[in-house]
């Protein structure tokens, strides 16, 4: 695509992806997009919350800006709720010239011209202040400590979800009763070579799988489950558990749930940081409940 | 605002005001694989205080057109010709590293144009190892990680978390680096340091006050290897001041409150 002229005529002011989608864990071509965002003058925005940076420094493949729900990995317990937004400080927002919140006077700052007062830190300037002064956007001290104190533990924790993930997935590849696991460590995923070139330490700890059967199966699925928690987050040192279709994505029409790789037997998993033989007992007995369900 | 110098457009930061010529002028001058923007609390505060600030990005150097210079000699001629495109008689001239060599350079030419000069991170010699001059040539992302490392007291942010120091200063580098696609500035920035031999000659023809900011846990320029400089600042009969601050080479981001005030009531008294 890049080359093609088509991205120079687009109107966007951002690219903004995904590392890996929720839950199908399509991977993002960030060298790929940020290439088409690059030629059409505009930074690449990516939500790197389910691979959090010990899966994927995006800066080092393109990406100009980087986000996280910091209430996920890397905050790592589900305790708090909190996000970051970091400037990688190589996009040229002068060069652009579609930036004028950033390159010319801002009399709402007594003139100040972001792109000159930091080099390499205008956004973060201007997103900084004024979400301060406008919005009191400011983070309690505690669940700013309960941040940084589990990113302390980050690299420790995402190679046992890892580990974890793997275990899982192989089981449930394995067991008859589902028809399809969403995760790029399986040759059937369409992201599977993409995943191991820009994943190599793996596509995450977050990620779907189809049950055989009707919906009741589904639901005697989730309330057979003992270790896994019933819960919306993900990135837990917990393992979680939920329905799309039901909860996270509820308004979506079928279509659209189609689309995003979603149908009314998906059940999206968070594999925490427990034994994994635990994990996989826990599994076992919920698709033995839903297997007896739709005798 | 951008000033025409020798025929090429030269970025100056200026605080965010507009030069007035009724005011007295601080000339900033950055460091090797630097800009303006390192500078930018100090000269901001200035800026709102009286002072016209010019802190320059180096011909080569990030906004500004123009050859980098090759050595301080060169770049001290450049200063010359900035405070003439500018309209300025006489000016303070503040550098930090290199730039501290060539405002002391440019300040023993320009004698009573010279206000004050300032000398932050400074050494004379300012010998630069071959390991780090020949990595700055060949693998310069590596010589990257070593500058913001030995330049620093310490990785973690000093201010506590939510300023950046480090990667910000890397992101800087990686951005002057690639802002100059003829020179690699880096190597050559590092071999103007390790090439100049007029220090102490320099300081001997400085016509005006001196201050020495040095950092006590400096690594790239030790407070010892500053003691040529300031020895002879005493002993030519200048009347100098040495501000120590327990930091290491990076004083604007390590400690810019101290930094500031050191500047701030250098040239308030001096």
């Amino acid at each position: 695509m890049v080359g093609s002229g088509a991205a120079p005529a687009c109107s966007a002011r951002v690219f903004f992806g995904e590392t890996v989608g929720n839950p199908g864990l399509d991977v993002l071509d960030i060298p790929a997009v940020s290439a088409i965002a690059h030629e059409a003058g505009v930074p690449l925005l990516v939500d790197s919350t389910l691979t959090s940076p010990w899966l994927v420094k995006p800066f080092e493949h393109g990406a100009d800006l980087v986000y996280h729900s910091a209430t996920k990995f890397l905050s790592g317990h589900g305790t708090v709720i909190g996000g970051i937004v970091v400037d990688g400080g190589s996009f040229d927002w002068e060069k652009s010239g579609k930036f004028a919140e950033l390159t010319e006077a801002y009399d709402g700052f007594h003139n100040m011209v972001f792109s000159e007062e930091s080099t390499v830190g205008a956004f973060l300037l201007r997103a900084r202040r004024e979400g301060l002064r406008d919005f009191g956007a400011c983070m309690s001290p505690h669940t700013a400590w309960l941040i940084l104190q589990g990113i302390e533990t980050l690299p420790l924790r995402m190679a046992r979800h890892m580990g974890n993930t793997e275990k899982v997935v192989q089981f449930l590849a394995s067991h008859p009763l589902v028809s399809r696991v969403g995760h790029p460590l399986l040759e059937s995923h369409t992201s599977h070579a993409l995943a191991k070139k820009l994943l190599p330490r793996g596509a995450g700890s977050v990620f779907s799988f189809d049950i055989k059967g009707n919906r009741a199966q589904g639901k005697a699925f989730i309330e057979a489950l003992k270790v896994f928690s019933h819960l919306a987050n993900v990135g837990d040192c917990r393992s979680l558990v939920i329905h799309p279709a039901s909860t996270t994505h509820f308004r979506m029409t079928d279509e659209a749930l189609a689309a995003g790789g979603i149908t009314q037997g998906t059940i999206r998993l968070s594999i925490g940081l427990e034994d994994p033989d635990d994990l996989i007992d826990d599994l076992k007995r919920a698709l033995k409940a839903a297997e007896k369900a739709g005798a | 605002m951008y000033l025409d110098v020798n025929g090429h457009k030269t970025y100056c930061y200026t605080g965010g005001k507009p030069f007035d010529a009724a005011k007295p002028t601080a000339v900033f001058i950055h460091g090797v694989l630097n800009d303006h923007s390192v500078w930018i609390l100090q000269t901001r505060y200035l800026a709102n205080h009286g002072w016209n600030v010019l802190a320059v990005d180096l011909p080569g150097h990030c906004k500004s057109e123009g050859d980098a210079p090759a050595s301080v000699e060169e770049a001290a001629e450049f200063v010359a010709a900035l405070l003439d495109a500018a309209g300025v008689k006489r000016a303070a001239l503040i550098g930090h590293s290199w730039g501290s060599l060539i405002a002391l350079e440019a300040a023993s030419r320009l004698k009573d144009r010279v206000s004050h000069l300032v000398l932050v991170g400074t050494a004379f010699p300012m010998k630069v190892s071959q390991a780090l001059l020949d990595a700055a040539l060949n693998e310069p992302m590596k010589a990257l990680n070593m500058v913001n490392v030995f330049s620093r007291s310490t990785l973690a942010p000093p201010l506590g978390a939510g300023s950046w120091v480090h990667g910000a200063s890397m992101a800087l580098g990686r951005r002057v680096l690639a802002s100059n696609t003829q020179v690699n500035v880096f190597h050559r920035g590092f071999k103007a340091c390790d090439s100049y031999t007029n220090g102490e000659a320099a300081m001997a023809g400085v016509s005006c006050p001196v201050l020495f900011v040095l950092g006590a846990q400096d690594q790239m320029t030790t407070p010892k290897a500053a003691q040529a400089l300031v020895n002879k600042a005493r002993d030519s009969g200048k009347k100098f001041s040495v501000a120590s601050l327990p930091v290491g080479h990076h004083q604007m981001s390590e400690t810019p409150e101290a930094t500031l005030f050191a500047i701030r009531d250098f040239l308030q008294s001096a």
